[in-house]
């Protein structure tokens, strides 16, 4: 019982690594960012590049890949986003744009492959991440046997959340990206830069799916389309959990994770996963707003 | 631009009004053209661009020794671009306008299924490269790689006694091939007189396998049948040692794991498992070397691997060559009579093409990968085994259900 119970936090954590940035921007900005996948996916490629060509291990990953995503985040928000701001639908498809122009680019090694150039690490194919001896095989936890990388996986994810949490309750431009979610022509009136405090917003959240990105690259495999599937869990995360509530958030990816162990646990991983849809359908039939929705005024 | 949309449309329905006997007249004096239809974009691109590689090696290679009744080979390229409506309209295309005799292409399911009607209809002639989960039986399809009962008719009985396994964990993607492929592993392990401890799936994608490797923990199974396919691999392997499981206690015995997931996963982590092809890049013979070599030149590097269906889509154009030399006439039906029992030495080795069902013959090997990422061939037939597409259901060599008339329906219980 104990190890599907830690399944279940190891699987709500991978969800929740995912949907943090999600609900920053979702919430706070009011933007469907459909290329949040792909800043997971630069994530995964930037440690796949700083092991080959730097040679650095998963350690130095983490720092560099959230600084990577961040900057290609700010410069996604400076050249698209900005100008869409209060345009959910408009907001929906040009990010879904960005995500397909991000994967060919890294698919087509920046258009290099068109010159017969290619560069080890890009393509179309699947990359190799090797993870540091540490942290394979297992751990003896109070008796139990444990993934270590899985728990690596949920310290790491309680760390960014703890990160997070910090930046949005005790640090003046986190109550800034509070005081626009609630309402953001009265935060400018009250002399809050919307515009700055959004692109911040906008590059933290995408570094965030950065160091998602290196934590699934030892995890799963690296490729293109990685982000895919993970981008529709860390929606549902978000939509359970409400829009903008970073406890809402955690709350659900810790439920929804768990939900999917037990049921995987007692019946299988295909019926698991259809229960994780049915409470997701269930949850917004009864509370459309999610569990802990951030109230407007 | 003189020419109007009048003129061009009155110049095309004249093409299209011209006489049979002119078009084929025509062609007669020209190359043969043969359609290829694999995906060049789309998810499955990376492996069907190296089955289009491979096909078009083998036609330079053919056309150079001089062509096919010396004539050349003029390949029409099309991309399926991975999606199975796409294919259907490439497959027509190729066959109705451009008129070719044979089509090589697919590597799903899905897309062969989807181009079958075409074929069926039109009596033309499709040469199918991937190993597949049988249950078919067309008249207008060569299928040049294995059926189930090639990759596990030697595999579980050699697990069997080989290894002294006895309870098996089986796992797969949630979709008909490896749910095939399951049905097949339990009727030979009944044979041996095992036991299958689960049945299991994870959705086509999926890699979270925390709950699933945690299952075969706890299972008490000796071995693991793993019909896994895609990057979900990549993922299991690594789960799999993550969890303190060992290869040398339970190992993977696979059916789809080859050189290209070894290599995506770091060969640490699938050291000491098995996986059963017809072809493995370890097979070392001067024919497979040389292949290797030449593959690598062709497609200009130095580390591409080869694969199974890589090597059965090569060898399937030069058994075509053999079948039009053979049919002395270009006629798509012609040809896929002459295909029956057409034999050559292909860089996997001896090949046949059976007579009554149009699969091929296959030696089955067992590879255990090492930590160099390479195959190591631990047990292989001393000859073909004859391809049963319908080994799930009963058939056996002495009862066949796909004959050469069609398949035999009232031998099926379903």
């Amino acid at each position: 019982m104990v190890d599907t119970l830690f399944i279940g936090l190891s699987v709500g954590s991978v969800l929740l690594l995912v949907a943090l940035g999600l609900a920053i921007t979702y919430g706070a900005m009011g933007v469907i960012n459909m290329a949040h996948g792909e800043m997971v996916m630069l994530g995964a490629y930037t440690t796949v590049m700083t092991s080959t060509w730097l040679g650095l291990g998963i350690w130095w990953s983490l720092p560099i890949a959230f600084v990577v995503t961040a900057l290609v985040g700010l410069l996604i928000e400076r050249l698209i986003i900005r100008r869409l701001y209060g345009r959910l639908l408009d907001t929906l498809l040009a990010t879904w744009g960005v995500a397909i122009l991000i994967q060919q680019m890294i698919r087509l090694e920046f258009g290099l492959s068109f010159f017969g150039i290619h560069i080890q690490g890009l393509g179309p194919g699947l990359q190799n991440m090797s993870i540091p001896d540490v942290l394979a095989g297992t751990i003896n936890i109070f008796g139990a046997e444990f993934n270590k990388y899985r728990v690596f996986m949920i310290l790491v994810c309680a760390l960014m959340t703890g990160v997070t949490w910090f930046i949005m309750y005790k640090t003046s431009v986190g109550m800034q990206v509070r005081a626009i979610i609630r309402n953001a022509r009265m935060a400018a009136a009250c002399g809050i830069d919307v515009k700055r405090v959004n692109a911040l917003t906008f590059a933290f959240g995408s570094g965030l799916a950065g160091v998602a990105g290196v934590l699934m690259a030892g995890f799963k495999t690296v490729f293109p389309d990685m982000s895919t599937p993970m981008v529709v869990d860390g929606f549902l995360v978000v939509v359970v959990g409400g829009i903008g509530s970073l406890i809402g958030s955690i709350l659900a990816a810790g439920l929804l994770g768990q939900v999917n162990a037990l049921v995987a646990w007692g019946h299988n991983d295909v019926i698991a996963r259809a229960v994780v849809f049915a409470v997701v359908i269930l949850t917004i039939v009864l509370k459309p707003n999610g569990l802990f929705a951030y109230k407007r005024r | 631009m003189s020419m109007t949309r009048r003129t061009m449309l009155s110049v095309s329905a004249a093409s299209l009004a011209a006489p049979y006997f002119f078009t084929r007249s025509a062609q007669a004096a020209g190359p043969i053209k043969v359609g290829v239809l694999f995906s060049l974009t789309g998810g499955l691109s990376i492996i069907e661009k190296s089955l289009r590689d491979a096909t078009m090696m083998a036609i330079a290679e053919v056309n150079a020794a001089g062509g096919v009744g010396g004539r050349q080979i003029e390949a029409i390229v099309e991309d399926g671009a991975s999606d199975p409506k796409t294919y259907n309209e490439k497959a027509s295309k190729l066959v109705i306008r451009d008129k070719c005799v044979t089509v090589f292409g697919s590597y799903t399911s899905a897309s062969r299924k989807a181009v079958l009607p075409v074929f069926e209809k039109r009596k033309n002639l499709y040469v199918y490269p991937t190993f597949y989960e049988g249950f078919e039986c067309s008249k207008n399809v060569i299928y040049t790689n294995a059926v189930p009962n090639q990759q596990l008719s030697n595999f579980i009985p050699w697990i069997s006694k080989t290894l002294g396994k006895k309870k098996f964990f089986i796992v797969g993607s949630n979709y008909v091939y490896p749910r095939e492929m399951a049905k097949v592993s339990k009727i030979l392990i009944q044979q041996q007189g095992g036991e299958y401890v689960a049945d299991e799936y994870l959705e086509l994608g999926d890699s979270e396998w925390g709950s699933m490797v945690n299952k075969i923990k706890n299972s008490g199974c000796d071995a693991v049948i793993s019909n896994v396919v895609g990057d979900s691999i990549v993922a299991f392997y690594r789960e799999f040692k993550n969890q303190g499981l060992s290869q040398d206690k339970i190992p993977i015995c696979a059916s789809v794991t080859s050189e290209i997931e070894i290599a995506a996963m770091g060969p640490e982590y699938a050291a000491g498992s098995y996986s059963s092809f017809p072809y493995l890049m370890a097979i070392d013979t001067d024919a497979n070397k040389s292949f290797i070599e030449r593959y690598r030149k062709f497609v200009n590097d130095p580390k591409a691997v080869t694969h199974s269906p890589l090597q059965s889509a090569y060898m399937g154009v030069f058994l075509w060559k053999q079948a039009c030399e053979k049919a002395g006439e270009l006629e798509p039906l012609a040809i896929r009579d002459a295909f029956k029992g057409q034999e050559m030495d292909a860089p996997i080795g001896r090949v046949k093409i059976d007579g009554e069902n149009l699969h091929t013959y296959l030696t089955p090997r067992i590879a255990q990968w090492g930590a160099d990422g390479q195959g190591k061939i631990v047990d292989e037939y001393k000859e073909p085994l004859r391809p049963l597409p319908y080994a799930a259901y009963g058939e056996t060599a002495d009862n066949l259900f796909c004959k050469e008339s069609g398949l035999d329906s009232s031998k099926l219980k379903l």
